[in-house]
């Protein structure tokens, strides 16, 4: 009997195909962002407020991945930026040789950001790097605030937590700052931003959050090049 | 949910690496999954042993090992198991410390027989 090491990733496919992606991203100075989520937590209409406030010039694209159906796509082409519906067919997660599939007919010199919404569900997602520079989760004020410590992995690897719905909280029993201490249980220091997609409350916040990460990879990248 | 594409990308590997070693046949292969990995070790080996049933590789056998969430101080340097979540260091009560183990979903290794060999758990058709 021999013990052959084999020490590679189970995904390790998947991993190369994200590495190169995310080198390309670098190359086209490209923030790319996976947004996260339980279905029906506001993830579309989060892309939705915020493609709305963004100036039509900017350089924003979309890949939206649902199991069926180009409902997402839809609701997000009307306002004029590239959107690309990713039906998966029945895969519970989006991977990244999907994004480098639906990427091949778009030029990334001509983007600087670009928006990935994964299938909703809380679990099989964190597994599958897209080559995002950041993950964000997206919880709503519906789902009960002991989501974090039930769904960890996911809460564990992103980097903001968007708690959505924030409008509800009159009429739901959530205790939002217990979800907030829940999500920097698992994950300390995690950035959490409130918002309200329906009336638009908090949503200055996380186009200031989007803006300075944006901006952050501008300077960063600006360093590197000076270097 | 995903445990059955996790499965299938052991077997592939297991596959590509019996390309090495001709003439021998795989009996083991060793995975290890990270608590924080979002995989369940349960519904992974349904769905290998539903993958693996009635091929050449019927009698491979999977071995998990789970790794917990281990953080590392950035203050004292130890390095402590995470418990009930709780990343403050039980050493010197820090709050700088950082993961570097939990999110494994890694190949260890893989265990061979030569066809022939008499070892106990070879398959009867070789």
């Amino acid at each position: 009997m021999d013990r052959v090491p084999l020490e590679r990733k189970v995904l390790s496919e998947n991993d190369r195909v994200a590495a190169e992606l995310r080198a390309r991203f670098q190359e086209h100075d490209i923030l790319c962002l996976n947004l996260i989520s339980s279905p029906g937590s506001g993830k579309t209409s989060l892309l939705e407020r915020t493609l709305e406030t963004l100036p039509r010039h900017d350089c924003v694209a979309v890949l939206t991945g649902d199991i069926q159906t180009e409902n997402d796509a839809n609701r997000l082409k009307r306002f004029g930026f590239p959107v690309k519906q990713i039906t998966t067919g029945g895969t519970c997660h989006l991977d990244a040789r999907m994004i480098e599939r639906h990427l091949a007919d778009w030029n990334l010199a001509d983007l600087d950001l670009l928006l990935i919404e994964n299938v909703g569900n809380l679990v099989c997602p964190s597994s599958y790097d897209l080559g995002e520079a950041i993950k964000i989760v997206v919880l709503s004020v519906t789902e009960g605030e002991d989501k974090p410590l039930k769904y960890p992995s996911i809460f564990f690897k992103s980097d903001l937590l968007v708690l959505n719905k924030i409008d509800l909280l009159p009429y739901v029993p959530f205790d939002i700052d217990a979800a907030a201490e829940n999500a920097r249980k698992v994950h300390p220091g995690m950035e959490i931003v409130k918002v309200s997609c329906l009336t638009g409350n908090g949503l200055q916040e996380w186009m200031t959050w989007l803006e300075q990460r944006r901006a952050a990879r501008k300077t960063h990248l600006q360093e590197i090049v000076s270097r | 949910m995903h445990e059955l594409g996790i499965a299938n990308s052991v077997l592939e590997a297991v596959r590509t690496e019996m390309g090495l070693h001709p003439g021998m046949y795989p009996c083991k292969v060793g995975v290890r999954i990270g608590e924080m990995a979002a995989i369940d070790q349960e519904a992974l080996r349904f769905c290998f042993d539903a993958i693996i049933l009635d091929t050449d590789l019927k009698a491979l056998e999977l071995a998990i090992e789970i790794c917990p969430r281990r953080h590392r101080c950035h203050d004292c340097t130890r390095e402590f198991v995470v418990q009930d979540y709780n990343s403050r260091c039980p050493h010197c009560a820090s709050f700088a410390t950082i993961c570097f183990s939990g999110d494994e979903l890694e190949l260890a290794y893989l265990e061979v027989e030569e066809y022939g060999s008499s070892t106990v758990g070879a398959k009867s058709s070789q």
